[in-house]
């Protein structure tokens, strides 16, 4: 058994908050880099120009990437020899509270869907935990955005409809998403498991770097496919039209029912903001 | 890039087309969801609004807090969508411009046809640099809204797009058509 201080959680989350706020992902940065030397629209250029000109301007003057600094989503993978001294839960609220207030982030959480009250703490996180072996303990911080959460859907398919209606489904859910996500989006797609699962692989795919495949071959070619097909929408950067409309799409799978083929899409923003630390 | 200076009278508005560049210039005023409901019920109790909204421009942002040093902080466009149940009434009210991201409403393009209003895209997650174009920050209303307070700026060249222009043309429908493949 290894024991890890509550305390030691807290400062971690803290500093993944403001750094994931503040300091574009190198691999996202560099997706934008080769997006602008292919785009075909003037304006898509223009755009692209714009958000590496933004990312140098946030990580010099300290400043979040976007305003929107997002719901803190939290990921945790405890190995099963370690102990917490302490609340391991609290620490993580308590460490997305001080991340939120230090780094001058935006306090985006209402305590109730209806009565609309902000927590001016940016807490609750939304925290998944992962058990896993080892005696080490995983945290990921990805601060998600709602304009293209908003955008994000989730289809019960038959497993009749195949790879076409994964295919549709996510084609769908990129036009629908338009304009409002921000494109160039970074797409996350679950397929399989059952209701949650799905949606839970479909996040998960966002944390996958930019850049890298699927490990399962099948699913690595199904990535390239899509993604071309997304980038032939002809959305393009901000909807403005062009060839530039999500700069990466990642699969995640997982077994399923016999009778069942669910698919989700968790579309994110060209910021795809995701940080970890091992302790 | 055009230059552009508030107040945005019609006349301005009429010249703009969508698809063109602008950088504008002047006193804006910053509002989300929860500000607009306020103006709308203080517009139908006739009571007086906190801004005059004559060819006033509103920018749907909530900015994260400005570190010291700074008057605002990071401060970009959020989704349009959520005020179009509030805008035709703004608009039919002498707002001129709308400074947001993403798509509007037949309702809203309509209203803008009838009064001549503009609709700006500023670049969505663009917030630091959009952040290095305003001036002065003043919070001028309901400060209990937190980020979602009514904000009166002063902006200078901030970069904008015009998505839809008073004779209903919207980019977001017209430009991708020229780049769809198949």
């Amino acid at each position: 058994m290894r024991n890890i201080q509550a305390e030691q959680i807290t400062e971690v989350v803290k500093r993944l908050c403001i750094k994931a706020n503040i300091d574009l992902n190198p691999p996202v940065e560099e997706a934008i880099r080769k997006a602008r030397e292919t785009e075909a629209s003037p304006v898509g250029r223009e755009i692209l120009d714009q958000l590496l000109e933004n990312a140098a301007l946030a990580r010099e003057q300290n400043l979040p990437i976007c305003q929107d600094t997002g719901l803190a989503v939290v990921f945790v993978e405890i190995g099963q020899d370690v102990h917490v001294e302490g609340s391991l839960e609290e620490a993580i609220h308590e460490g997305v509270r001080q991340g939120y207030t230090e780094g001058y982030l935006r306090k985006s959480v209402v305590r109730d869907p209806i009565d609309r009250v902000n927590t001016k703490d940016n807490t609750p996180a939304i925290i998944h935990y992962e058990i896993v072996p080892g005696d080490q303990l995983k945290i990921t911080v990805a601060p998600k955005g709602i304009g293209s959460e908003n955008m994000s859907r989730i289809y019960m398919l038959k497993p009749a409809q195949g790879i076409e209606g994964i295919e549709q489904a996510v084609l769908e859910t990129v036009a629908l998403a338009g304009p409002n996500a921000c494109p160039p989006m970074v797409i996350g797609v679950g397929v399989g498991g059952n209701f949650e699962k799905c949606a839970y692989l479909a996040k998960k795919a966002l944390l996958r770097e930019v850049g890298q495949y699927s490990e399962k071959p099948f699913w690595a070619e199904e990535e390239k496919t899509l993604l071309e097909k997304a980038n032939g929408t002809g959305i393009g950067p901000q909807g403005f039209g062009g060839t530039t409309t999500a700069l990466w799409l990642a699969i995640e799978t997982y077994p399923t029912h016999i009778g069942g083929m669910p698919v989700a899409v968790n579309i994110n923003c060209h910021v795809a903001r995701h940080e970890s630390e091992v302790l | 890039m055009k230059k552009l200076t508030t107040p945005l009278t019609k006349e301005k508005v009429r010249e703009l087309h969508a698809g063109d560049t602008v950088l504008l210039s002047g006193t804006i005023y910053t509002a989300r969801d929860a500000a607009h409901k306020r103006i709308v019920e203080l517009l139908d109790k006739g009571e007086p609004l906190p801004l005059d909204l004559k060819d006033a421009v509103i920018y749907y942002v909530g900015p994260t807090p400005a570190p010291p040093g700074r008057v605002i902080g990071s401060a970009g466009p959020t989704t349009s969508g959520r005020m179009d149940a509030y805008a035709p009434r703004l608009i039919a009210e002498g707002e001129t411009g709308m400074i947001g991201k993403g798509l509007r409403t037949d309702a809203v393009v309509q209203a803008m046809q009838e009064h001549t209003a503009v609709y700006f895209a500023a670049t969505g997650g663009a917030g630091a640099l959009l952040s290095s174009r305003i001036l002065e920050a003043e919070v001028i209303a309901w400060e209990d809204l937190g980020t979602e307070a009514l904000r009166r700026l002063k902006v200078q060249d901030l970069p904008l797009t015009v998505v839809i222009d008073c004779a209903g043309h919207d980019l977001y429908k017209e430009a991708p058509l020229q780049y769809k493949k198949g």
